[in-house]
């Protein structure tokens, strides 16, 4: 589904501050594989996900989708494949449009905005019984402007508005980092879901290592702009926190 | 009585500017000074055009064409050249300023005499209500456009785009083709008040662009106030709110006036109640936190 060829990704370069964030990185990422991502600060984890969202380009190196080039295909244009929720709740929601309005857009997601009304009864009760999976009682705020909501509302909305519209590739950056323990489990719980029920390709990137031990199918560590550890699914059912901790050097 | 109508009525015509700007400062939280520009372009294709003979309806549909362009011009050179969106505005307003100017051919133009679109309807025996039931109708009907579109998908999205630039970037919208849309809009609008207020005062002037700018923000300044106080989410409201904005300024500007201030100090007086539209809630404001 994802794969990565010598990709290398360069910042500031030939300046006093040039970071070399990844070096030379190989990766394939087959269809439906739920791949979490794990490793210090600046070891390039964001990086990557970035690189196959579009959001920036590699300074070497390709990447394709199902065999299709798309280094240089822009982030809009590439939301075609790939959905997203950004670590920061407030950047993948609209906080003055309403739930309902924000839905709306998120089921455009590779689709022309026509100037014509979109919203209407049907689309209406579609998202009122999505939202109401949720379990947080939301599906009566439809026209709640999205910026009242706390960040684990917002986060949890984001993640079912990733999925309003096809999606083959679901990049999470660490989705739950801003939330307390019980949003965090709700939103983990719905992604999960998601991506099994869809068939997803997905990417998460955690620090917290409970849930990349318990979430996925195959675990990345990587360090120094480079990928060190990549465990599959059998390995890493038998793999420990402590073992995983002494990745870290801790 | 008359003196309040006129009043009414001019800010009626300034309220299709109080949209426009709605649009780049309230939607895309851009500060487009185009404005200056666009709104003397209105004016200058509307006064040349009307002489020249052309049916309103034409005139008028110049007028939005000759706007857009203004605000696509704005657009690139901020989206495009990644200049500061002010700056962008300062060169295309300056450079439209030439344009006018050759485009009149002299520095005012006067339409004495002729029909305007101010005389297209006959309801009361006082011609002052007539041309305020004109320009009332003329900002439904644009209110009514702008309402709609805003409502749509596409509306949406161009909402979502001046809020969180990259939710929209991830739903697949081009956030910079959108800016450049948003400012066609609104110097389209902008030139639509220049359109209107040719044809009420009877004349062009190169000059009647400088600093209108201030005049639309302070509108949507007001208009901002009332939809926070009163929390208003309605689309069509919002819009009402923003053209009533329009009309209240004018009312002040026309109680000052009337309280036999010098019109020479009519630009300061705009100024000082702009900023203390800005101002007085920043104070509060800052004493409350």
């Amino acid at each position: 589904m994802i794969e990565l060829q010598h990709i290398s990704k360069v910042f500031h370069r030939g300046q006093v501050n040039e970071v070399t964030a990844l070096q030379q990185v190989d990766l394939q990422i087959a269809a439906g594989d739920f791949v979490v991502l794990v490793g210090a600060n600046g070891s390039g984890k964001t990086t990557l996900l970035n690189l196959i969202a579009g959001a920036i380009l590699p300074t070497e190196g390709k990447i394709f989708f199902n065999g299709e080039d798309v280094t240089t295909i822009p982030e809009h244009r590439r939301s075609r494949w790939v959905a997203r929720v950004f670590q920061n709740p407030l950047g993948g929601t609209a906080p003055d449009l309403s739930i309902l309005d924000n839905f709306r857009l998120a089921a455009l997601r590779t689709q022309p905005k026509r100037p014509v009304i979109g919203i209407n009864e049907t689309f209406r009760r579609e998202v009122r019984e999505r939202i109401a999976q949720l379990g947080m009682g939301l599906e009566n705020k439809l026209n709640q402007p999205m910026g009242a909501l706390s960040g684990g509302q917002r986060q949890a909305l984001t993640l079912l508005m990733s999925v309003m519209d096809h999606t083959d590739i679901l990049l999470l950056d660490e989705p739950t980092a801003a939330l307390d323990p019980r949003s965090a489990a709700v939103v983990m719980g719905t992604a999960q879901q998601i991506i099994q029920d869809l068939g997803l390709t997905a990417i998460l990137i955690t620090h917290n290592l409970r849930d990349s031990l318990q979430y996925g199918n195959r675990l990345l560590h990587m360090a120094d702009g480079q990928i060190m550890r990549d465990v599959n699914a059998i390995a890493k059912q038998k793999l420990t926190l402590g073992e995983m901790y002494a990745w870290f050097g801790a | 009585m008359t003196f309040y109508l006129t009043a009414l009525l001019l800010g009626l015509c300034l309220g299709a500017m109080g949209l426009g700007i709605f649009i780049t400062m309230k939607i895309f939280r851009i500060p487009d000074i185009t404005t200056d520009g666009s709104y003397t372009l209105g004016a200058t294709v509307t006064a040349v055009l009307i002489l020249a003979g052309w049916p309103l309806p034409l005139v008028a549909g110049v007028v939005v064409i000759a706007g857009a362009l203004a605000g696509v011009l704005t657009g690139l050179v901020h989206t495009r050249l990644r200049i500061d969106a002010l700056l962008a505005g300062i060169l295309v307003m300056t450079a439209l300023y030439s344009v006018n100017l050759s485009l009149m051919g002299r520095s005012n133009i006067p339409l004495l005499g002729i029909p305007t679109v101010f005389k297209a309807l006959t309801v009361f025996s006082n011609p002052i209500w007539n041309q305020v039931l004109v320009g009332g109708f003329f900002l439904a009907i644009l209110g009514a456009i702008l309402a709609y579109l805003l409502r749509t998908d596409f509306g949406i999205a161009m909402r979502a785009t001046g809020n969180s630039e990259s939710m929209t970037r991830a739903l697949g919208i081009n956030n910079d083709r959108m800016k450049i849309i948003g400012l066609a809009m609104a110097n389209a609008l902008t030139a639509l008040s220049g359109f209107l207020v040719t044809q009420y005062q009877g004349f062009a002037d190169i000059n009647m662009g400088i600093g209108i700018v201030l005049v639309g923000l302070g509108s949507v300044l007001i208009g901002d106030a009332l939809i926070s106080w009163f929390s208003v989410r309605s689309i069509v409201l919002q819009l009402s709110l923003v053209v009533l904005g329009s009309v209240l300024f004018q009312l002040v500007l026309a109680v000052a006036l009337s309280l036999g201030v010098n019109p020479n100090f009519l630009k300061l007086i705009t100024s000082v109640f702009v900023l203390a539209i800005v101002g007085i809630p920043r104070l509060t404001r800052s004493r409350e936190s």
